[in-house]
């Protein structure tokens, strides 16, 4: 009985997420369709980074490099099927169940390019991290665009579009509850103290390296996971969408959330992606806005908008549901 | 009788820092249940002899032995598994989390449930959660902290900070514990009020315990034995009125020339 409870709440969360999607995903249609699911793969992304660059407090600036991992991953892996139908399963169905392998492929392909780049840099203290993910997503794009077997500079085209809102939704809501539980683990303890002091965090018997490792490994994954949705999503899977850009706006939303706050994230990327289509006849200007906003949020609010605390944390003591939360990022 | 198993045996550490030899040849056996003292001026090398214990700095040379095992070598994780906890000279506490979570991170070990496990909130992870949470509520009644449970770290009170650092070693369940300058900064009677508590926790948890001081009255006090570096050195050892009289000590402290005044000698030769 016990353990049946505890199963139902431990997916509890994805069973309410698939029914508001169907509910969500039936009354959605065109544009805004399409700006929310590159809004959701925004979140996956932004929540996926924040556990290395908020959790963990190590600098990684070169997520695309995993998407880019993750993508063309699925992106092969669909393109070879996309004439094979599994026995006894509809057409639709089989795509479905094509695609989600393809996506899960793409995570472990991300991980594994996260343990490679993770343990060298990883093992170093300070801002080596950032140099080498930084030299990884170039060194990503660059293989790309000189291998025919990945389509070059050209990328591949005519992808199935297989990503839809149920599918960003479930991986934002993985994204997110992957987070949220591991941040109030005793694991995810491990890395708020790794980023709060690592001498004494190694002092205190976490296995600093292997930590890092680890949240680096979960990180790419995900990132994996949003490169997987998003290609599907264009149809088409070109180097141009993982470039050191693509990184970079990542790094934005994260920092202009809060480094280390869940809803941060999420809010920044949805806030970020919507306005970017409000200002489409500026796009030329990106850069120039990203580069604006670190600028005014170093100077008027350095730690982000939520700081490493959740929205609820900001919200009035009445209308809180939940208890003071243990510690700031920690609720 | 046999001689029980020493908790900490250094024999010959070297620490040498380019061309500089921060300690030379450091020996010290703490017997289990043992307080010992480690005194000297600035820069005697009080710390680095701290760091090449915890392994933040590997030896250059000798032994590091833990109840028999050489631990030298190791990263200061592992050693700290082996049962070596320490506190730092400056507080150095996750600020950002609270006092339970503090401790709660150095209660981690012993943590059987994987990453994997604490994603789907599975019944061996939600009960390990509850042990730690418990075992952290415990060390922090025991530094009579219980009331700043849910305070973030930063926020509290300089004495208290001092006593959070200490609950955070014990949690990690040492067999050596280690405090580097435990008083500094505050007055007489919080010194005593603190030094008790020391006392309290090494006869609670049959602990031995290294302590860092500078205040000579107050090491004096609680220590049964002393070590006294200078510049690297160990120039005297023994009880604490064995070392209060010791000219080299006088010397190290006062200078040579307070010696003269008051027409001391100095003999030639180790300690």
């Amino acid at each position: 009985m016990r353990a049946l409870l505890l199963f139902a709440q431990s997916i509890f969360p994805f069973l309410v997420g698939v029914i508001v999607l169907w509910l969500v995903s039936n009354g959605l249609s065109g544009t805004w369709a399409i700006i929310l699911m590159v809004a959701g793969i925004d979140v996956i992304l932004a929540v996926s980074l924040n556990v290395v660059n908020g959790f963990t407090g190590q600098f990684s600036i070169g997520h695309a490099g995993f998407m880019a991992v993750g993508a063309y991953t699925a992106t092969k892996i669909t393109m070879a099927l996309r004439d094979v139908q599994i026995a006894g399963l509809p057409v639709g169905v089989s795509d479905q169940v094509i695609f989600f392998f393809a996506l899960v492929a793409g995570m472990i392909a991300a991980a594994i390019a996260g343990l490679l780049v993770g343990i060298p840099s990883l093992r170093l203290r300070g801002d080596y991290l950032a140099i080498v993910t930084l030299g990884f997503n170039e060194i990503i794009r660059v293989i790309i665009e000189n291998t025919r077997f990945l389509g070059q500079a050209t990328g591949i085209s005519g992808l199935p579009p297989l990503t839809n809102v149920t599918w960003v939704g479930m991986g934002v809501l993985a994204t997110v509850v992957m987070a949220k539980r591991l941040v109030s683990s005793t694991h995810g303890r491990a890395l708020l103290a790794i980023r709060e002091d690592e001498v004494a965090a190694e002092a205190m018997g976490v296995d600093t390296t292997g930590y890092k490792v680890r949240a680096f490994v979960i990180a790419s994954a995900f990132a994996g996971l949003g490169g997987g949705l998003l290609v599907h999503l264009l149809q088409l899977c070109t180097p141009k969408s993982f470039t050191f850009i693509k990184s970079f706006e990542v790094v934005v939303m994260v920092v202009l959330g809060g480094l280390g706050s869940i809803t941060g994230s999420v809010i920044a990327a949805l806030g970020l992606r919507i306005a970017l289509e409000g200002l489409r006849e500026f796009a030329e200007y990106r850069m120039v806005l990203y580069a604006l906003l670190l600028i005014v949020l170093m100077l008027a609010r350095p730690t982000g908008l939520f700081g490493t605390k959740e929205i609820w944390d900001l919200l009035p003591k009445f209308l809180r549901r939940r208890a003071e939360p243990a510690a700031g990022g920690t609720p | 009788m046999t001689q029980p198993v020493p908790v900490l045996d250094a024999k010959k550490v070297n620490m040498q820092f380019g061309g500089l030899r921060a300690l030379a040849d450091f020996d010290l056996t703490l017997l289990p249940g043992e307080l010992v003292g480690m005194i000297g001026p600035n820069g005697a090398g009080k710390t680095t002899a701290f760091n090449a214990i915890t392994g933040v700095y590997p030896p250059s040379s000798g032994d590091v032995m833990l109840c028999g095992e050489r631990v030298n070598g190791q990263r200061p994780h592992q050693i700290c598994m082996k049962g070596i906890a320490r506190t730092f000279q400056n507080i150095r506490l996750f600020k950002q989390l609270s006092a339970i979570d503090n401790v709660r991170v150095a209660c981690h070990h012993g943590h059987k449930a994987g990453f994997a496990a604490s994603f789907l909130r599975t019944a061996a992870f939600l009960s390990d959660e509850e042990r730690i949470t418990k075992r952290a509520q415990e060390f922090l009644e025991v530094m009579g902290l219980s009331h700043r449970r849910d305070s973030l770290a930063r926020n509290l009170p300089y004495g208290e900070q001092r006593r959070l650092e200490i609950a955070r070693a014990l949690a990690t369940g040492p067999k050596l514990l280690c405090l580097d300058e435990p008083a500094a900064g505050m007055n007489a009677s919080e010194k005593v009020a603190l030094l008790e508590l020391i006392r309290k926790i090494r006869d609670l948890f049959s602990l031995a315990i290294l302590v860092i001081e500078h205040d000579m009255r107050v090491v004096m006090g609680v220590s049964e034995r002393l070590i006294v570096l200078d510049h690297g050195v160990t120039i005297s050892r023994g009880t604490p009125e064995q070392v209060r009289k010791d000219p080299k000590v006088i010397e190290a402290y006062l200078g040579d020339s307070y010696l003269e005044e008051k027409h001391i000698q100095v003999p030639v030769g180790g300690a």
